[in-house]
């Protein structure tokens, strides 16, 4: 807290450093707080439609309109496209640049088909009349899961650039550093999913 | 203009010439001043050729000093028009009385007090804090800059691009009609149709994002990038209370951009959340834009403790008294002001038991802060104190700040609330608070630093006066609108019928012509140090005897703020390294890693006021437009690797060298 | 706006006033209102030239409920003032004393800490927030709006068996309507109530947020479209009393005024003879042509109401071929109506009525507003002048009369709206 003054005129200890200062990146901190704040906007989004959710306004409710085999497949779309981000990241450590884009591939597949079964799934709901107007559980319904897939889109746009660029510099700091960055926000749009799995899906269906 | 109206639709969406408002005299005389003024700063900077140094060195800069710099310039701006609108709300509310409508009908008054709580909390009061500790963070914790230099103009640029939305909607079409927060379901597109929601929400999204990604720089280059030896408990006191204010931003921006997204859904899609019909629920509004609004009360106001708590101790020559007990009540304040957000409604009928709990936490709040003002108080103790401008800020703010504590602790009794919510009362007290507490800050700290940032002190005698007329004014302005609160008078009103009310409105307004003094004064004290920079230059670098890291390098402090990483010992290095004979070093200099300055911020940003612009007055194929040049904008600033260089040995042996002599002069 | 309760025998109302002053050290008075005096008293004493008319209703309230809540006010500010006033001396006393020039003061640079100061500087805030604290548990259960009078002043409980005078508040676009479920009679823009009867407001909005304010009886409450907010309160002077809202709601929010009258029995006897003999029915098609924006609405009365139309103005289904919310909810609880009840979204949509009906919504700008950006004009209609002292109905110009625009049903109103 309060370090003892040295008298005045004791030795003087080194102020100052001769030699260069480096400091770790700050990349991993400042990435983990963005998704932090990310999180907190899902929040608001989970809190809205914990609100809402039941406000059906004589419409349809979770159990009339979702289907749960439909978004099982879907879950576990982006359950595998985890698991072989992993194994991208694998191949990143060993500087397997090739395996590594193929890896990276197979997630964007993974991904693409989800936000594709995504797109099925609410094409299919306001083919039924069930849209975000209809009532306040379906714009909740829809601002939670849409804002999940948006993320899930912009991670595949995100993942396509990084492909790229890999492509033409190699595994240099700078990218392993935005592999790791995408890594992790990756991963955590599949821990919200688990959430809105569970929480809109299964609780919705089967309460 | 186009004989086809589908085709004016396709093309300017709802725009049309009948939007600006070149009819209306206010904004003729307010258009012509704005356009004077920008043909003279234009015309300036041609006459200056300072064109290029100004892209080079300013616009695209990513150094911290130069961004704090056009953060407090775009607050002092702000500033203006923010409390011309608050002359306009006196003059009428002074005015209209009985069969007097005053000059301002409801429909341009209601959006006068909306813009001005809006840009004085957003463009005003944001922007001065944001600034501050940009410009100080990195100085006092040894960095050569923050952790993400890029970012931090982004963020910069995103918050002018907030404010020119807001400054758009005084030219073309209208602003919000609804008080600074919206609440729906006034604010939703069956009440209020048109165009100055929408003004409100992407102003206030755009420059959102910009805080928030600045204030995830500011945690990540406090937790990283100090000096050696800077311990947590050894920080600045400024940096603590920024630290905790940028966990803030980052806890609580976010929920801010989730509502206003929900928001602008219900009036772009037509979804369900908070109208009143098909189960949307209004009051979902009111608890998730207070619980960003509370804490963002305590973004503003924890930056002005810390500036301060520097400059007490500073001008007291004294150690700041109870340092650790100062950090606990920092972060006691950090995590209670997320307990408390229901404050703000118990008139909405919460029963007995949520009212209190959230009546009892909002006092809570007090003890901490009654601690700090007290620490405050004991380093003044035994102390030597300067009566300099920064100082006499400090103990204007200490009264006012109390007396203003004391009313918010009374409107957090829920049962004395129901009398006194949305009362002029309410008004006098945040006003009390956030002038009497932010606004003194911030101007302490403009005048603290200002001599580090420019090697010259401001004038004092401007200063002096600035300071009386904004004290006195204050008082005159707003002890009136306690008593009118306890007289049964509620806020945005444009009218009364009892005659007896007049005097206090007139008092009010006199005092708020005080204030204006006190602005111009501020004006006139800049233009006066300006011109006599050279009395007024400071060659040490250390023109108060301070006692911070800042204070170690030259004013003002080079590109690289350091030539050498200081190494800390004691909590008041500067003072500590003063005391134990620091010997500047004078040779070994190396060349310094610094980031590049980039142009895609800026771009960023005048692209953004398009995007929001067109979103505004539904010009769909520009909103398309401006947003995929946003996005392959960014895509391309990601293919630069190429973002650092270095400084040359030999430029910093130049400028150090510059500095020996100008000291060795002196000396 | 903000007058004082009549006193009927006496002195015009500024002249009282400093009457009361002069004379306070003479007459005996209740103890509880000695502070309000002081403070009244200094207010007039001390700006005396300025001060015509201190009337500083929600110091001086007739009401028991405001005045408990006056008294609330004054006790927390006693309790601050304890540790208040010492810090704004001592900031006073050590900015003279420590200041630079003063060479004769101790100056101990180094001294920073002292555990025993701490321990004080964060105890006593603590103990005050601790009464404060108590205090503020004990008074928001006993002054919750929502619970039931146990007295009527500081010595009278409620006796046994006393019904409360029931009121139904409607804050509609910009006035107020008022329904007496016991006497079958409603009121706009004036309230009455006899003195020394509990009274229970149920409160409600038709469009916007509002809320429900009578200073000299008691605080106020949010009146919320579709939710019912209560309030229980009593008068204890005969009086006329101001009333308004005092939660911004749009263009004519200033002047959503209107009196509250403390009456006698026999007073408030007659005041209800008076509406139902000067008053007209109120039908749900008077009710929706009403309901409409208008400013400065004159006081009127009703001597019947249709009944049931306070349940369906609550309920949002005032407008023919709407579906109630408690319909709607009951509906819901039982896990909705299914994929075939599209039918039920429009029977549902309540907020755009105004739109399709072609008023200007409480808080439209340009050009939704179809007038020009900051204009000077009022829209006709929401201000009477000399020439049309009776407001018009309408809220809107004719020639800015929209058709009511074709509606799909996704497109949010204002989409379509120019």
């Amino acid at each position: 807290m309060h370090t003892d003054t040295a008298p005045p005129g004791a030795e003087a200890p080194a102020f100052y450093l001769e030699e260069d200062h480096a400091h770790e990146s700050s990349t991993m901190l400042g990435f983990w707080m963005y998704l932090m704040s990310d999180c907190l906007i899902f929040a608001v989004l989970f809190a809205t439609y914990g609100v809402l959710g039941r406000n059906y306004a004589a419409g349809p409710s979770p159990r009339d309109l979702f289907e749960l085999p439909l978004v099982a497949l879907n879950t576990s779309m982006l359950l595998l496209s985890s698991i072989t981000y992993g194994f991208a990241m694998l191949e990143m450590e060993k500087d397997n640049l090739k395996t590594m884009q193929l890896w990276l591939a197979i997630t964007g597949l993974f991904g693409a088909c989800f936000i594709g079964i995504e797109l099925y799934e609410f094409a299919h709901l306001i083919h039924e009349g069930a849209t975000p107007q209809r009532s306040a559980f379906l714009s909740s319904f829809f601002a939670l899961v849409g804002t999940h897939g948006l993320h899930v889109s912009l991670g595949i746009v995100w993942l396509i650039v990084l492909m790229v660029q890999t492509a033409q510099k190699g595994l240099i700091v700078e990218n392993k550093r935005r592999l790791m960055c995408l890594s992790m926000f990756w991963h955590f749009l599949d821990v919200v999913w688990i959430g809105v799995f569970t929480f809109v899906y299964l609780m919705g269906v089967l309460q | 203009m186009f004989s086809n109206p589908d085709l004016q639709k396709l093309v300017f969406g709802r725009l049309s010439l009948e939007d600006i408002p070149y009819h209306e005299p206010i904004l003729q005389v307010t258009f012509a001043m704005v356009a004077l003024g920008g043909l003279v700063v234009l015309g300036a900077i041609t006459y200056y050729r300072f064109w290029g140094p100004l892209w080079r060195d300013w616009l695209t800069s990513v150094d911290h000093k130069k961004i704090g710099v056009m953060y407090i310039v775009l607050a002092f701006v702000m500033l203006l028009r923010g409390f011309a609108d608050a002359l306009m709300m006196r003059a009428q509310q002074a005015v209209a009385f009985g069969a007097n409508e005053g000059y301002l009908p409801p429909h341009h008054y209601d959006q006068i007090f909306t813009a001005h709580g809006v840009i004085m909390i957003f463009f005003v009061a944001m922007p001065f804090v944001t600034g501050l500790m940009n410009y100080v963070v990195p100085l006092q914790i040894g960095a050569r800059d923050v952790a993400f230099p890029f970012l931090n103009n982004f963020s910069f640029w995103m918050t002018v691009s907030g404010a020119m939305t807001v400054m758009a909607s005084l030219f073309v079409g209208e602003f919000a009609r609804t008080g600074w927060l919206a609440y729906p379901p006034l604010s939703g597109a069956d009440m209020s149709p048109g165009v100055g929601v929408d003004y409100y929400i992407w102003a206030l999204q755009i420059a959102g994002i910009g805080t928030l990604l600045s204030g995830i720089n500011l945690i990540a280059t406090i937790v990283k990038m100090r000096a050696p030896g800077m311990t947590m408990m050894k920080l600045p006191i400024f940096v603590w209370t920024s630290l905790c204010t940028n966990v803030l931003i980052t806890a609580a921006f976010p929920i801010l951009t989730a509502v206003l997204a929900l928001l602008s859904m219900d009036r772009y899609v037509g979804t369900h959340f908070f109208t009143n019909d098909l189960g949307g629920n209004p009051m979902m509004y009111f608890n998730l834009i207070w619980i960003w609004g509370h804490p963002e009360v305590y973004i503003l106001i924890l930056p002005a403790f810390g500036i301060f708590s520097e400059v007490t101790s500073t001008f007291s020559g004294k150690r700041l008294f109870g340092y650790a007990s100062m950090v606990y009540a920092t972060v006691v304040i950090t995590i209670l002001s997320y307990l408390v957000w229901l404050h703000h409604f118990f008139t909405m009928g919460s029963g007995a038991d949520v009212n209190s709990f959230f009546g009892i936490t909002t006092m809570i709040i007090s003890i901490p802060t009654g601690a700090k003002i007290f620490n405050w108080l004991f380093t003044m103790y035994r102390g030597r104190i300067r009566f300099e401008l920064p100082m006499m800020w400090t103990v204007s703010f200490m009264v006012t700040f109390t007396i203003g504590g004391m009313t918010g602790v009374l409107l957090a009794v829920p049962p004395a609330d129901f009398v006194l919510h949305n009362s002029l009362f309410l008004i006098a007290h945040f006003h009390n608070v956030i002038i009497g507490g932010v606004l003194f800050g911030m101007f302490a700290g403009v005048t603290y630093w200002f001599p580090k940032a420019f090697g010259f002190k401001l004038d004092p005698f401007w200063g002096k006066m600035s300071f009386w007329f904004w004290t006195v004014g204050f008082y005159f302005a707003f002890m009136p609108l306690y008593v009118l609160g306890l007289m049964g008078v509620t806020r945005r009103a444009n009218h009364f019928d009892d005659p007896s009310l007049q005097i206090w409105f007139v008092v009010a307004a006199f005092g708020a012509v005080l204030i204006l003094l006190g602005i111009l004064s501020m004006i006139v004290q800049f233009v006066v140090s300006i011109r006599n920079r050279e009395a007024l230059r400071d060659l040490t670098g250390d023109p108060w005897n301070g006692r911070t890291l800042e204070w170690s390098t030259a004013s003002p402090p080079p590109d690289y703020n350091f030539a050498f990483t200081p190494v800390i010992h004691d909590l008041d290095a500067w003072s500590d390294m003063k005391k134990r004979g620091y010997a500047r070093p004078v040779e070994g200099y190396r060349a310094i890693h610094m980031p590049k300055n980039t142009a895609t911020g800026v771009i960023l940003g005048v692209v953004s006021i398009g995007f929001s612009f067109a979103m505004i007055w539904y010009i769909w194929w520009l909103a398309a437009a401006t947003f995929a040049t946003m996005f392959l904008v960014t895509v391309i600033h990601t293919f630069n690797y190429n973002r650092d260089f270095y400084i040359p040995a030999a430029d910093v042996v130049r400028a150090e060298g510059q500095r020996t002599s100008v000291m060795a002069g002196r000396a | 706006m903000h007058d004082r309760a009549e006193r009927p025998p006496g002195p015009p109302a500024r002249q009282t006033e400093l009457i009361t002053v002069a004379r306070s050290a003479s007459r005996p008075r209740p103890p509880a209102r000695t502070a309000a005096r002081l403070l009244r008293g200094f207010c007039a004493v001390s700006l005396s030239g300025l001060l015509a008319g201190c009337n500083l209703v929600v110091m001086q309230p007739s009401g028991d409920v405001a005045l408990q809540q006056r008294n609330l006010v004054l006790a927390s500010v006693g309790l601050m003032l304890l540790i208040v006033l010492p810090v704004i001396a001592l900031t006073l006393l050590f900015a003279w004393r420590y200041r630079a020039t003063n060479e004769s003061a101790p100056y101990d640079p180094d001294w920073h800490h002292s555990t025993q100061l701490e321990v004080v500087i964060w105890t006593a805030p603590l103990l005050i927030i601790i009464a404060l604290g108590a205090l503020t548990w004990i008074s928001t259960h006993t002054l919750d709006p929502f619970r039931a009078l146990r007295r009527i002043d500081a010595t009278r409980p409620v006796a046994a068996g006393v019904k409360p005078l029931t009121v139904e508040v409607v804050a509609l676009d910009w006035k107020w309507l008022f329904f007496y479920p016991e006497y079958g009679i409603a009121t706009v823009n004036e309230l009455a109530a006899p003195v020394d009867r509990p009274i229970d407001f149920k409160i409600t909005a038709s469009s916007v947020m509002n809320a429900f304010y009578v200073p000299a009886l008691a605080g106020m409450i949010y009146a919320m479209p579709g939710m019912q907010t209560q309030l229980h309160a009593v008068i204890n002077k005969p009086g006329e009393y101001a009333g308004l809202s005092s939660h911004y709601s749009g263009t004519g929010f200033s002047r959503m005024t209107f009196k509250f009258h403390g009456l006698d029995d026999a007073g408030f006897d007659a005041w209800i003879a008076k509406a139902k003999a000067q008053g007209s029915e109120l039908s749900r098609e008077d009710y929706l042509k009403l309901e409409k924006p208008s400013e400065a609405e004159p006081v009127k009365y009703y001597k019947s109401v249709a009944d049931g139309l306070f349940d369906t103005i609550l309920n949002m289904c005032a407008v023919p071929g709407k579906m109630c919310m408690s319909e709607m909810m009951t509906i819901d609880a039982k896990g909705g109506a299914g994929k075939d009840s599209t039918e039920n979204r429009e029977r549902l949509r309540y907020d755009n009525r105004h739109i399709e009906q072609g008023d200007e919504a409480p808080g439209s700008t340009a050009p939704a507003s179809g007038r020009t950006p900051h204009g000077q004009e009022q829209p006709q209609g929401m201000k009477p002048d000399g020439n049309n002292p009776h407001v018009h109905e309408n809220g809107t110009k004719p020639e800015n009369q929209m058709p009511a625009p074709e509606r799909d049903s996704i497109a949010p109103s204002q989409l379509n709206n120019k």
